[in-house]
């Protein structure tokens, strides 16, 4: 009894990490800088992030730092490809699973170059090793992001947490 | 059915915590990114020791009741992160912060335009991002020094403090037309972008005219902005001359800063000069 116990924990705590959409909530713009964020140029960004977070997962869980490219850029993109090799090394997998997302874009450059997003997220982390779950947990936490436009979409350059 | 299912959340929920219960761990809320920190734990035995974040990976085979000791630089890239300590009988976690390493080493700075009339109201706009040597976004407030200056020395300045390690200036373009040095710096830390000046539009048009045989040879002072700098070559200036009824409108470019053109001698012909919203003066030819 207390195997199969078990193994129904496993099996719920397994398909707690399929694809859910997350819930979001999108707090108005309370921009700092003199450039107005139209409704689409925001709806893009937010769009893209959001993505971004559904490419993280991908990645980070099949172990596979090529799933970031079409999302991530630079320093943000640097570290979580090192990360993926890292964890590759010490047979890790780790699985983000983002539930609700609350968004607000804070800053819109001047230039209209960068857009800073704040996002506190309620998201659960498995890790496995050699895979076995050794633990899932819940975190929330505030993310700052900064999304830079490239040829058809915004990336995320920034990608960095805090305690909430 | 929902209570059963209700109990088996509690046996499982009672069953981990009496797992727990082999070992515990104590490490500080946050450390700063690349300094040294420990993790104490208790109890006895092995166990498996896992800090995970998006930003990096660490696993160490650890004793329980042993301080397990991270060298600086073992972790560097801010975020939160979280630390498991995993035993036979199961695992204990903890959230912690890395933060970023206080001191400013890079700058990441945007400035707009490159080329501009002098004399624009908050015409030229930068933003910068603070970064400390891990690249990590330094997001407590810090104050970053804004300025723009010329060759004559002129120069303005602003301070501003970042928000989420984010800042943001619009200053004016100064009178003078040539190149200006845009500077975002601090605690040591600049970043310089080159800002080139150019006259504005027209300020006034004063011409002359003079007969050369048949034609008339209208020609301008040099034509100035407000700021007195000479309006770019290529600028257009055009001349309209009007006569018995008729009408004959020449574009000119200006070449060095003066505008010239050969129109026919009509007499009583009144002939005005212009350049975009920018009137001249107006000439009643009489004839010689």
């Amino acid at each position: 009894m207390r195997c199969l116990t078990i193994i129904c924990l496993l099996c719920v705590a397994t398909s707690s990490f399929a694809a859910d959409d997350p819930e979001v909530h999108i707090e108005p713009s309370h921009l700092q800088g003199p450039r107005v964020l139209e409704k689409q140029t925001e709806a893009a960004a937010i769009r893209d992030y959001l993505q971004a977070w559904h490419s993280l997962r991908s990645a980070l869980a099949e172990s596979r730092s090529e799933l970031l490219d079409a999302s991530f850029i630079g320093d943000a993109r640097d570290k979580l490809a090192a990360t993926i090799v890292e964890q590759d090394k010490l047979g890790i997998r780790t699985r983000y699973q983002d539930r609700a997302h609350d968004l607000q874009v804070v800053f819109y450059s001047p230039e209209g170059l960068s857009i800073q997003i704040v996002d506190r997220i309620d998201y659960d982390v498995q890790i496995l090793d050699h895979d076995k779950v050794i633990t899932t947990q819940r975190l929330n936490v505030r993310y700052i992001a900064v999304l830079t436009p490239s040829e058809v979409r915004w990336r995320v350059r920034i990608l960095q947490g805090q305690a909430n | 059915m929902t209570f059963r299912v209700a109990l088996l959340v509690i046996a499982v929920s009672a069953f981990q915590a009496a797992s727990a219960q082999g070992a515990t761990m104590t490490l500080a809320e946050s450390i700063t990114a690349g300094s040294a920190f420990s993790i104490q734990s208790t109890g006895s035995g092995n166990a498996v020791l896992y800090i995970v974040g998006l930003g990096q990976v660490v696993r160490r085979d650890v004793r329980l009741g042993e301080a397990v000791n991270f060298p600086a630089g073992t972790l560097y890239s801010a975020g939160r992160y979280l630390v498991v300590l995993a035993t036979a009988n199961g695992s204990e976690s903890r959230a912690f912060n890395v933060v970023p390493a206080g001191q400013p080493v890079a700058l990441s700075f945007l400035a707009k335009p490159s080329r501009l009339p002098v004399r624009l109201h908050d015409g030229i706009t930068g933003a910068v991002y603070v970064f400390d040597p891990y690249q990590n976004l330094i997001t407590q407030p810090t104050p970053v020094l804004f300025e723009i200056s010329t060759g004559s020395g002129t120069a303005q300045t602003r301070k501003v403090l970042t928000r989420d390690g984010a800042a943001w200036t619009a200053m004016d373009s100064t009178a003078r037309e040539g190149a200006a040095r845009f500077v975002a710096q601090l605690d040591g830390v600049s970043s310089t972008r080159v800002i080139q000046q150019v006259p504005g539009d027209p300020c006034g048009l004063k011409m002359t005219a003079r007969q050369v045989g048949p034609k008339l040879v209208l020609e301008t002072d040099p034509v100035r902005d407000c700021s007195g700098n000479i309006v770019f070559d290529g600028t257009i200036v055009t001349f309209t001359e009007t006569y018995n009824g008729g009408e004959s409108t020449v574009d000119v470019p200006l070449k060095r800063g003066v505008a010239r053109v050969e129109m026919p001698a009509y007499s009583d012909a009144r002939i005005s000069v212009a350049s975009g919203v920018v009137m001249g003066n107006e000439i009643r030819w009489r004839g010689r």
